[in-house]
C-alpha cells in the first residue's frame, strides 16, 4: 500500500479522567482539538479501527456513579452510540461486574470485526462485531491462579492484548499476574514470565504474580515481544518463553509504556520513571528513548518536551500511528499531550491543561473520508 | 389504585426519553428492586446506570424511600407503598 497514494488526516483521541477529546491534524504539526466528550466520566481505553471504510472510535467509558461501558463513533466523535445492553456485560453465573475497561485492541486487518478488551476485573474479551457485543474468554476466567491475581494500584487489569499474524498467538499481560500466553487462540492459557522479576514478592521469580506494566509485539520478528514491567525492562525472542533484561542504556528501568514500531523491526519506546518510591522523569526531565536495535541500544528523545515536567506517563497514555514515518503520542497525568512525526525525534505540544491523561490512541484516515463524515455531519445538523 | 413515582436526577433524564419521572402501578407487593425493574423495563440504558449486571446498586448512586437511603433500610428488598415516591440521586463526591 502506498503511503502518498490519498491524502491522509490524522486523528488523535485523548481519554482523561474527565472526558476525551479528539485532536485532528492534516500534517501532524498543527492541530485541532474538540471536546470535551463524555464529560465528567473517565476515559481508560480507546481503539480507533482503521479496517473499514470508516475509522471506527471505540472508548472505554466509566464514570464514579453511573459505572463503566463502551460507547463507538463511527463519524470521527460527532455522534456516540452505546448498545442497549451493554457491549461488556459478565455472564450469569460468574457473579462479577464490569468495572474499567483497560484496552480496547482491534485486531489484525485479515480478521475483520474483531476486537479483543480487556478488562477489570481480570477478564479478556473478544468481539466479532467490530466492537458492539464482546464474549468473555473463558479459558483465562476460569484459569486456576485467578484467585491469586492481585491488584495493582490503578486496579485489576488485563491491561495488554497482543495478537499474531496468524490469530493463534495470543499474549495477555495483567498488573498483577503477568504475562499469560496462549497458543491455540485465546481457548487455553499458560504463564510465561520466566526471566521477569517480581521483587515485591517472598520468591522473586515466581511462575506469576508479576507486575507486567505494558507488552507490545515487535512488528516485524514473529515471537519477539517487549515487556515494561515494575523495574525492569525485558525483550523475548521465543514467544515468552524466556525474557532477558534490555535496561542497560535507560536513565531508570521502572515506567508504564511500552510501544513498538508499525513495521520496522528492533523499534520501540519507553517512557522512564525514575522508581516505584519517586513516580516522576528521572530528575524532574521527561524524555522518551527509542531503540533501534531490539534493546541493546537506547537514544534519548527530548526535543521540544520541557525543561522540567513532575507527572508520570501512565500505560495506555501513549501510541503510535500507522504513518511513515511513525508518529509517536504520548501524555501526562498533569494534562499535556505531546505528538511527534518523526518517530520521537522532536515533539510539540497538541494540548495542556486537560485532566490526567489515562489513553491515547492515533490513526491515519484518509483526508476524503473525514471530509465526508464532516460533509454528513454539517448535513444532520450535529455538532461537529 | 395510586403509582409509585420514580424521581429521575437530570443527567439520567435523557436515558428515560426526556422524563423526569417514571412511574408504575403500586401492584402488590413492591420492592425497590421490583420497581426499578418496572420503570427501567423501557429503559435498558438507564437501568445499567442504576444497577450492574449483578443487580446489585451501583455504589454511588443512592435511592431514598420516604426519605431515608434504603442502604439503612433492607437495601434493594426496601418495601414502598403505594403513592410514595423514590428518589435517585447520586452521591455528592469527587474532585
Amino acid at each position: 500500500m502506498g503511503f502518498m497514494a490519498t491524502a491522509e488526516s490524522y486523528v488523535l483521541a485523548i481519554g482523561t479522567k474527565k472526558g476525551l477529546w479528539l485532536a485532528r491534524s492534516t500534517d501532524r504539526k498543527e492541530w485541532s482539538l474538540s471536546g470535551p466528550h463524555f464529560l465528567m466520566s473517565e476515559i481508560p481505553s480507546i481503539g480507533i479501527d482503521t479496517r473499514g471504510d470508516n475509522p471506527r472510535i471505540m472508548v472505554g467509558v466509566r464514570s464514579e456513579h453511573w459505572g463503566p461501558t463502551v460507547a463507538h463513533s463511527d463519524d470521527l466523535g460527532a455522534t456516540w452510540t452505546e448498545p442497549e445492553q451493554g457491549a461488556i456485560k459478565f455472564p450469569e453465573g460468574t457473579d462479577a461486574a464490569l468495572e474499567r475497561i483497560w484496552q480496547i485492541y482491534p485486531d489484525s486487518a485479515s480478521r475483520p470485526g474483531v476486537v479483543w478488551a480487556g478488562c477489570e476485573p481480570i477478564s479478556v474479551w473478544k468481539s466479532t462485531d467490530g466492537g458492539e457485543h464482546f464474549e468473555l474468554n473463558r479459558g483465562l476466567w476460569d484459569h486456576p491462579h485467578r484467585s491469586e491475581w492481585g491488584a495493582g494500584y490503578g486496579g485489576a487489569a488485563a491491561h495488554s492484548i497482543v495478537v499474531n499474524p496468524s490469530g493463534e498467538n495470543v499474549h495477555v499481560a495483567m498488573s498483577t499476574g503477568g504475562v499469560y500466553r496462549s497458543l491455540d487462540g485465546g481457548a487455553s492459557w499458560e504463564a510465561r514470565n520466566k526471566g521477569i522479576s517480581a521483587y515485591f514478592m517472598p520468591d522473586p521469580n515466581p511462575e506469576f504474580g508479576q507486575c507486567v506494566h505494558k507488552i507490545a509485539a515487535d512488528a516485524a520478528v514473529e515471537g519477539r515481544l517487549y515487556a515494561q514491567n515494575h523495574h525492569g525492562v525485558y525483550r523475548t525472542d521465543d514467544n515468552g518463553e524466556n525474557w532477558v533484561s534490555i535496561a542497560d542504556g535507560l536513565p531508570a528501568d521502572f515506567g508504564f509504556v511500552m510501544l513498538t514500531h508499525p513495521r520496522r523491526e528492533g523499534t520501540a519506546w519507553v517512557v522512564p520513571i525514575k522508581a516505584d518510591s519517586e513516580r516522576i522523569p528521572p530528575d524532574g526531565h521527561l524524555a522518551v528513548h527509542r531503540t533501534d536495535d531490539a534493546g541493546q541500544s537506547w537514544k534519548r528523545l527530548d526535543v521540544g518536551l520541557p525543561d522540567h515536567e513532575y507527572n508520570a506517563v501512565l500505560r495506555d497514555a501513549a501510541a503510535v500511528d500507522s504513518a511513515e514515518p511513525a508518529g509517536v503520542y504520548f501524555g501526562t497525568r498533569g494534562g499535556s499531550v505531546y505528538a511527534s512525526a518523526d518517530e520521537g525525534e522532536s515533539f510539540i505540544e497538541v494540548a495542556s491543561h486537560l485532566p490526567d491523561v489515562l489513553c491515547v490512541r492515533a490513526a491515519v484516515v484518509s483526508t476524503d473520508v473525514a471530509a465526508e463524515l464532516a460533509a454528513a455531519v454539517a448535513t444532520s445538523g450535529l455538532p461537529a | 389504585m395510586p403509582d409509585i413515582t420514580v424521581l429521575l436526577p437530570s443527567v439520567l433524564q435523557p436515558l428515560a426519553g426526556g422524563q423526569s419521572y417514571l412511574t408504575t402501578p403500586a401492584d402488590g407487593a413492591v420492592t425497590v428492586e421490583s420497581l426499578l425493574d418496572a420503570v427501567t423495563g423501557d429503559y435498558p440504558v438507564l437501568a445499567r446506570r442504576i444497577r450492574d449486571e449483578t443487580g446489585s446498586l451501583r455504589r454511588y448512586v443512592n435511592i431514598y424511600v420516604n426519605g431515608e437511603e434504603v442502604r439503612r433500610l433492607k437495601g434493594l428488598d426496601t418495601e414502598v407503598a403505594a403513592g410514595q415516591e423514590v428518589l435517585i440521586i447520586q452521591s455528592v463526591a469527587g474532585g
